[in-house]
């Protein structure tokens, strides 16, 4: 997409030049920096008052916030924390980026490289369309269809892998536990993902494509060394996009996981919780002091996918010098 | 035009051997394909797994084991690694497209069930949830006024913010704003409902409205139409700007009526893909908006719905005929945003900047 | 210049596109679901005919518990058809939720599981002008245990041993406790998979009241706590939730408001609760045990206090009694006569004799008529 320079600075100088300072002209720069700033403002405002609710919350609370394995604000003292959220928000988006990273990349090199020219096109705007469908969808399909399909597959992964640990199954129950909640998110960032790495094969440039392949490479060889190195930034920008909807996912969690507060490495077990999940399901019974602990715990999901982001945003731009030395 | 160069045989790659070596078949791997699925089946069946998605797997895996063996036996190692990247992202396509066709399926062939017309002009009003019969037309009014609002204030703000970053932005705001349009993509949208909520109406005291809700919505509509809009004001030529300039026109004037026009394809496009990925938002609406059975044209006041909580409130309700209507209410939606998705695509495609590529 | 000319000629076409569109969207639509009602509610269409109106009229605002909201949603409907002009919309959102959209002033009327606590009653005054809100009861019911377990028809138990499978404590179908309850059922050798609810619920709560007055040697949690207290066993979101998941598990048990196992066609547990025989979970047997509770608030403030323990012979003592609350001074002048009158036809007789077919229990009549005689005196 960003094949054009944007208007440079030869541009600002005839500005600078011609800046007899027109009212028009003074006006509609004025509105688009308002505009700017009221985007840093909302930014701002959302912050402000999550942690002023989340305070007033915290401070009343009777456990350690970040260690407490209960959730009751409603008791008395009320006692709340959030280690099991936090735990089961990076499970399942841990999950759910192991799955979908890989098959994202395949996809996308399927379209970009693979595919035949006629399915190609078509496949790349079924993905397009798919990117599209509202997550609530998603985890209807998941509480449905998924769960009962996936029961098997526990069974096995608990027979033959069971000596791992993490797939040992210690109580019965439908698979409505991390595990499927990994699967199913992976389902619903996968064409995210896709889309976006898609992209960056395309602009993959084609001259050091062809040279591989004048070398005699074969189509993989072409792709490791020409067109995977290219895309590297641009493949852990889509998975941050989509780690970012893994984290923040909300309905089809909701829908799809039996929650519980207590913390266990046994995936398969029904049980733990994520941030949004945990906000959907508790959201409605909680009292006012109840929902400030509930935006607490948003706060704190919201600084994870701040930090998510951020660290996204610095691996790309130091990415970008490094590859703009090499092109 | 690789692939042609591709499929010829390699000679670089051994210079002692003959000009062109053994190959494979050009059917083998259908062949080894089929050969596997059937495999899958069959140890499946003999092993008595109940699971479709374990038969599946099998095949895959013994895909692409098969296909590398046959290979490195037969053409060489180099070509056999080749053979395993082509066959597992050939795997991963139909690993991916399973559950994504099963996702559409079900959901069109069970929301068709009670999709009509009185379904659509119809509000839920007095409908026990164990009754059949009752509609959406409460929620998808709803959802198109909310999206509507949404849209009034998110796609101004975007707008303008992108034209600030492209044609003014310099120095440390424009570095911040970009920082942050970036992070908040990233926003989780029950975070941009709690906002609202914890602002709008714990502190304000206003009650539940589809006003609310839609100030949620357009906190998560803003970063995408601004990245969007981004990109397209990036892709006008500056030949063009300067061309404008040139003449004595100003800045502002060379803005709205050179490079925003010229950009307005792409501008649509990504603002109505915006538009359809807040439509389907349930979390920030569950908060804020308060769900309703009646008709209410009015979303600055008064409880209303919006299609994805009325799907999301029918799920949960969890009698059969009520689980019908969600599916129903699932189709509605999904038609709602591809329908947008399709307009907007045509639109991209239509008016495409010409030096697009 | 041109193409801009033409690209706002395109976007007033496609504006006015959308305007058209919406406009053709909004009157089409219908509110009208009489109909098909016909088919499926006759015998309750056909009874609003003694409800009185009394210049109700307006839209009524109601939010609150979802264990009532089946009761609620009959009684909307037939008031509605009776009462032309009337609208009224309750959200089954949760006791909580509707507490707290009552003390913001949001909703009119709130329906919760339980009676408001006493910081609730003084944050309530900002709202009543002059007055307090008040806990009406108005629909009771009994909170049924159901299980699936194959060839097990008539599954007895008591509260130590329903606590202690709750808690995780007996895990086996033939755990001793529960054959000795049981002699001559056939008890698998089979994990129980007992579902609780994942959301915070009044239900849970009255269950873990009961389990705190029958049983209180098996239940040490927090008998107020309104999500589940204990670590183990799966969780299903709402009522529904759990009936479904117990309807599709083998081996499984779960607690619902009876009208979620008669839907879902779930055997459900009698309790052995002291009496000659145990008792099944039934209208009338559960609107016996609320016959036993006795009133706890003063004044215009009818909150009951339950007897879980009651050993009264046919008593089902798994019970919940959900609340009207509204102000009894201070109400809003426009919705006033709306919730007057709508009150008025839930306490009546024709009101409260709905209930059993839905799944619920009438009020005794003692308290009925207490409540009959404070709606009225609602300002």
């Amino acid at each position: 997409m960003v094949t054009t320079t944007p208007p440079a600075t030869d541009q600002n100088r005839s500005r600078r030049a011609s800046s007899a300072v027109r009212p028009g002209d003074r006006i509609f720069s004025g509105l688009s920096k308002g505009s700017g700033i009221t985007l840093l403002v909302i930014m701002a405002a959302i912050a402000v008052f999550l942690t002023y609710r989340a305070v007033l919350a915290i401070s009343d609370d009777s456990a350690n916030f970040f260690t407490t394995f209960e959730w009751n604000p409603a008791g008395d003292p009320p006692v709340f924390g959030i280690a099991v959220l936090a735990f089961g928000t990076i499970v399942s988006s841990v999950i759910a980026m192991a799955i979908a990273v890989p098959v994202a990349i395949g996809i996308a090199l399927f379209i970009s490289h693979y595919a035949p020219r006629k399915l190609a096109k078509p496949l790349a705007y079924v993905v397009d369309l798919l990117a599209a469908v509202p997550s609530i969808i998603y985890g209807l399909w998941g509480a449905i269809f998924l769960v009962p399909y996936l029961d098997g597959l526990n069974q096995w992964l608990d027979q033959y892998l069971g000596w791992t640990y993490i797939f040992d199954k210690s109580a019965d129950g439908v698979a409505r536990n991390m595990f499927t909640v990994g699967i199913l998110l992976a389902i619903m960032i996968l064409p995210i993902i896709t889309n976006v790495t898609r992209e960056v094969f395309l602009q993959a440039p084609k001259m050091h494509e062809e040279a591989a392949l004048a070398l005699g490479a074969t189509r993989w060889e072409v792709i490791r060394m020409a067109v995977l190195p290219f895309g590297r930034s641009g493949i852990i920008s889509a998975s941050m996009l989509g780690l970012g909807r893994a984290l923040g996912e909300t309905m089809a969690v909701a829908v799809v996981l039996s929650p519980s507060f207590a913390l266990s490495l046994h995936l398969l077990d029904p049980g733990g919780g994520t941030f949004a999940q945990n906000i959907a399901a508790k959201f409605n019974e909680a009292d006012a002091y109840g929902r400030d602990a509930l935006i607490a715990s948003g706060l704190v999901l919201f600084v994870i996918t701040l930090l998510v982001n951020g660290a996204a945003r610095m691996i790309i731009a130091r990415r970008k010098e490094y590859s703009g030395a090499n092109a | 035009m690789s692939h042609a160069v591709q499929e010829r045989p390699v000679a670089l790659s051994k210079p002692r051997g003959p000009l062109s070596h053994a190959r494979l078949p050009r059917w083998t791997p259908a062949a080894v394909a089929a050969g596997s699925i059937a495999a899958g089946i069959g140890i499946g069946l003999a092993a008595g797994w109940h699971s479709r998605t374990q038969w599946g797997m099998l095949a895959a895996l013994l895909f692409v084991l098969v296909s590398y063996a046959l290979t490195s036996k037969v053409e060489g190692a180099r070509q056999a690694k080749d053979r395993v990247a082509t066959s597992l992202v050939w795997v991963c396509f139909v690993l991916a497209v399973v559950p994504l066709l099963s996702l559409a399926w079900v959901t069109i062939s069970k929301g068709i069930a009670v999709l009509d017309v009185y379904f659509l002009t119809h509000s839920m009003n007095g409908v026990l949830d164990a009754e059949a019969g009752g509609g959406v037309y409460h929620a998808l009014l709803g959802t198109i006024e909310q999206v509507g609002i949404a849209t009034l204030i998110a796609a101004p703000i975007g707008l303008l913010t992108a034209v600030y970053l492209v044609e003014y932005g310099k120095g440390r705001l424009a570095k911040a704003v970009t920082f942050f349009v970036d992070v908040m993509t990233g926003i989780p949208s029950i975070v941009a409902g709690l906002f609202v909520l914890s602002t709008w109406t714990l502190m304000l005291d206003f009650g539940p409205s589809g006003f609310a809700g839609a100030m949620a919505l357009a906190i998560l509509m803003m970063p995408v139409v601004v990245r969007s809009t981004e990109e397209m004001l990036k892709l006008v030529p500056n030949e063009l700007r300067e061309a404008s300039l040139a003449l004595g026109i100003p800045k502002w004037r060379t803005i709205l009526k050179v490079v925003l026009p010229t950009a307005i394809g792409g501008i649509t496009t990504g603002v109505m893909l915006a538009v359809a990925r807040i439509t389907g938002e349930t979390a920030p609406v569950l908060l804020l908006v308060f769900g309703t059975k009646l008709i209410n044209p009015n979303p600055f006041e008064g409880a209303q719905s919006s299609l994805p909580l009325y799907v999301y409130e029918q799920y949960q309700v969890g009698t059969d005929q009520s689980v019908a209507r969600a599916w129903a209410a699932a189709l509605v939606l999904i038609a709602f945003v591809m329908i947008l998705n399709m307009v907007a695509r045509g639109i991209a495609r239509w008016k495409a900047p010409k030096t697009g590529r | 210049m041109k193409l801009s000319r033409k690209n706002g000629l395109r976007a007033s076409a496609i504006g006015a596109l959308v305007v058209s569109g919406a406009l053709v969207l909004s009157a089409c639509g219908s509110d009208n679901n009489s109909e098909p009602a016909k088919a499926g509610g006759d015998k309750t269409s056909a009874a609003a005919s003694n409800i009185k109106c009394d210049g109700a009229k307006g839209q009524l605002l109601a939010a609150g518990s979802s264990a009532q909201k089946g009761a609620m949603d009959l009684w909307v409907k037939n008031f509605q058809a009776a009462c032309a002009g009337v609208e009224i919309n309750y959200q089954g959102i949760g006791s909580g939720g509707g507490i707290t959209k009552f003390n913001q002033g949001q909703v009119a009327l709130a329906g919760s599981d339980s009676a408001l606590k006493e910081e609730e009653v003084a944050e309530s005054k900002k709202v009543c002008a002059g007055g307090t809100g008040v806990n009406l009861p108005m629909v009771g019911g009994p909170i049924a245990i159901g299980y699936k377990l194959e060839g097990v028809d008539n599954l007895i138990l008591d509260a130590p041993t329903l606590a202690k499978i709750f808690d995780n404590k007996i895990t086996k179908w033939n755990d001793e406790a529960i054959t000795k309850l049981n002699p001559g059922a056939k008890l698998p050798d089979s994990t129980i998979q007992a579902f609780h609810r994942s959301d915070e619920s009044g239900t849970t709560q009255n269950l873990g009241k009961y389990f705190s007055v029958a049983a209180p040697a098996d239940w040490k949690y927090d008998p107020k706590a309104k999500s589940w207290p204990a670590q183990k066993g799966q969780a299903a979101s709402g009522s529904s939730g759990v009936a479904s998941a117990v309807k599709d598990t083998e081996g499984s048990i779960g607690y619902f408001e009876l009208s979620f196992a008669n839907a879902n066609k779930i055997s459900t547990v009698s309790l052995n609760t002291g009496a000659s025989a145990p008792v099944a979970a039934t209208s009338e047997n559960a609107s016996k045990a609320i016959a036993a509770a006795k009133v706890k608030g003063t004044g215009n403030d009818v909150a009951l206090s339950l007897d879980y323990g009651t050993k009264a012979e046919g008593a089902y003592p798994l019970i919940l009694v959900t609340y009207e609350i509204a102000c009894d001074k201070g109400n809003k002048a426009e919705t006033l006569p709306t919730l007057k009158a709508f009150l008025n036809y839930t306490v009546s007789d024709e009101g409260q004799k709905i209930l059993s077919d839905a799944g619920y229990a009438p009020l005794p009549a003692e308290i009925a008529a207490k409540v009959r005689a404070i709606v009225p005196t609602l300002s």
